[in-house]
């Protein structure tokens, strides 16, 4: 149907797009800033106030961090925590949804009600950091991992994603005389590959973006994250009353942080066509009411 | 909290000729029938067990004086004790002021501003403008907090950062907005905007989608203008989704987001930033009070339990559709 417009309406339409427009660019800026800085030279980034492209380019800052040990360690651990936490979290999200999904299944409801009940109550930060120090993982890698193995949402619509595959494909695989573990690998994985991608980087992106659990567990900075890495670069020449960064740090230069927080980034933006389209659905699976 | 929907709806769609022993069997029948099933259970049951009701028996250090030499279980019993110290130490008001105060704002600016967003979004007809919009505003979504500090670190950098010279030059002032106490609140509270207004839009866009077409031709042929099509339809059509997702904030009120708050917390403005998330962090695990910390941590998990049940209830009295 196309909608009368009177002279009003048209004028609010021309102010909506230029706002909306507008909005776009304000929110894109400080990264634009950050990229385009992070390849100027430090004279630059200091006398002038904002720009989006630099006068003299220089690789300056890249060929320092990718050269400090620390920097290259920091990312490295970081891929490789992403990498077996991703992993780690689907194969314990979908072993135990596959289960779950058998209606037969005995004590399957009270084992759903635990899980609905850990969504609504959690011990909290200081119990889960106990347990963590007498499991003797502290400083361990697996702390970063297995504390959040399971996300009990994501274990639920997976099930439900498992519960509504049709019956049929099973029961056939059974009479060839396949076990219910082979169904799980060779039936339903396959026909889930969808839904588990989006999982998987739904899981990427939290491990890859966690700041918290390396706070809380690895207290030796030799095996600190990115994201450690970047809180202490960015924030060393800033007021720290929160401790955890080491004194006889010297603060880097400009260019360098710039150039950490793309490094940082970077993944992110590159995956980030793949989330806006699954992470859209993703967040109204659970959200609207019907 | 959705799970029982789920299975309630779950539950109608009956499967066929499933050869399976019923439920009234001899259990060790079952077992055996479902033995692979159980095996892939193990590791999930596991880590519940382990690491989600662990720690909720861990809570019970909230009622000892908990020495890590003597463990959960041989720590002694001090009754309310540290909740006795909390409410009387003057922290409490302090944190409880920051942490609703914040609330408030973010209630107060960010939300109102989302569904405004969503509104003036919806209003695009060329798909292609609000396609792009939505691509840019949604991007500082996936960027960590660490992200985000960083670069309002280098934004309002002293001196040198473009939000710095720029805010400055037309105040005529020279404040350092990082580390100022009164600028703590407002910074909190742009980040927040930044970073989650774009994608809060999202829900909002899908319950526009379900707004009835009709009723917008209806108004029209009335004489309806562009604002009172808005005031009269758009928004009674979304204002379920718009009590709903109030009730979730609501619920997490007192979730203030540790990361963000910890990130941007120095020694300059501790009094304005401590939150009840960041305060058990410091009291807790870098001075060692864990039993305190704990007893903190509950009080504000109990209130945000009572918070999401007690709106919940609130939005059903007003017979809107509640959560659950």
């Amino acid at each position: 149907m196309k909608i009368h417009n009177t002279t009003g309406g048209r004028i609010f339409d021309a102010a909506n797009y230029v706002f909306l427009s507008l909005l776009g660019i304000v929110t894109l800026l400080p990264f634009v800033y950050v990229f385009a800085g992070s390849f100027a030279t430090e004279a630059e980034i200091t006398s002038r106030a904002f720009f989006v492209w630099p006068e003299q380019f220089t690789l300056g800052a890249y060929e320092y961090i990718f050269s400090t040990p620390a920097f290259i360690r920091a990312l490295v651990t970081t891929v490789l925590v992403t990498a077996v936490g991703t992993l780690v979290q689907l194969a314990f999200t979908v072993t135990m949804a596959y289960p779950l999904a058998k209606k037969t299944l005995r004590g399957r409801q009270v084992i759903l009600s635990l899980v609905v009940f850990a969504m609504v109550f959690s011990g909290g930060m200081i119990p889960t950091f106990l347990l963590v120090k007498d499991l003797g993982l502290l400083n361990s890698y697996w702390a970063l991992v297995l504390p959040a193995a399971i996300n009990p949402f994501s274990l639920i619509i997976i099930k439900n994603f498992f519960q509504e595959l049709p019956a049929e494909l099973e029961e056939s695989a059974k009479m060839d005389g396949a076990t219910e573990i082979g169904i799980l690998w060779r039936i339903l994985l396959p026909l889930s590959k969808p839904v588990l991608a989006t999982f998987a980087l739904f899981y990427a992106v939290g491990i890859w973006n966690d700041f918290m659990s390396p706070l809380l567990y690895l207290s030796d900075n030799s095996k600190w994250t990115l994201q450690m890495y970047l809180r202490q670069v960015t924030a060393a020449s800033d007021l720290l009353g929160t401790g955890n960064v080491d004194p006889n740090y010297i603060p880097p230069e400009q260019g360098i942080k710039f150039a950490v927080i793309v490094v940082a980034t970077l993944p992110i933006l590159i995956f980030y066509p793949f989330l806006q389209k699954h992470f859209a659905k993703g967040m109204l699976i659970g959200s609207v009411k019907g | 909290m959705a799970a029982p929907v789920i299975e309630a709806r779950a539950g109608e769609q009956v499967r066929r000729g499933a050869p399976a022993p019923r439920n009234r069997g001899k259990f060790s029948v079952h077992f055996a029938h479902y033995k692979w099933l159980y095996l892939l259970l193990l590791p999930g049951v596991v880590y519940f067990a382990v690491f989600r009701y662990a720690p909720m028996y861990g809570v019970t250090i909230a009622f000892k004086d908990y020495v890590p030499f003597l463990g959960v279980n041989g720590s002694p019993w001090v009754g309310f004790q540290n909740f006795q110290d909390f409410f009387s130490n003057p922290d409490f008001p302090r944190l409880l002021g920051n942490t609703l105060i914040l609330a408030f704002l973010n209630l107060g600016i960010a939300f109102p501003l989302t569904i405004i967003l969503a509104l003036l979004l919806n209003e695009v007809r060329l798909s292609v403008l609000k396609r792009t919009v939505q691509t840019l505003v949604y991007i500082p979504h996936f960027l960590s907090w660490t992200i985000v500090a960083s670069l309002s670190f280098l934004m309002f950098a002293l001196d040198i950062g473009p939000l710095f010279q720029f805010l400055n030059g037309v105040m005529g002032t020279h404040i350092d907005f990082l580390s100022d106490p009164a600028w703590f609140r407002p910074l909190i509270v742009l980040q927040e905007i930044w970073k989650n207004t774009g994608w809060g839009t999202i829900i909002f866009l899908a319950a526009l989608a379900t707004v009835d077409q009709d009723q917008y031709e209806a108004a029209i042929i009335d004489g309806a203008g562009r604002f009172r099509r808005v005031w009269h339809i758009t928004l009674p059509g979304i204002r379920s989704t718009i009590i709903v997702m109030l009730i979730l904030a609501i619920g997490q009120m007192l979730n203030t987001g540790f990361e963000q708050i910890y990130l941007m917390t120095n020694a300059l403005n501790r009094d304005v930033a401590d939150v009840f998330d960041t305060y058990v962090y410091f009291v807790g695990i870098t001075q060692g009070a864990y039993s305190y910390s704990t007893a903190v941590g509950l009080f504000k998990s109990v209130v945000g339990i009572v918070l999401i049940f007690g709106t919940n209830w609130l939005a059903k009295r007003f017979n809107q559709s509640g959560l659950f």
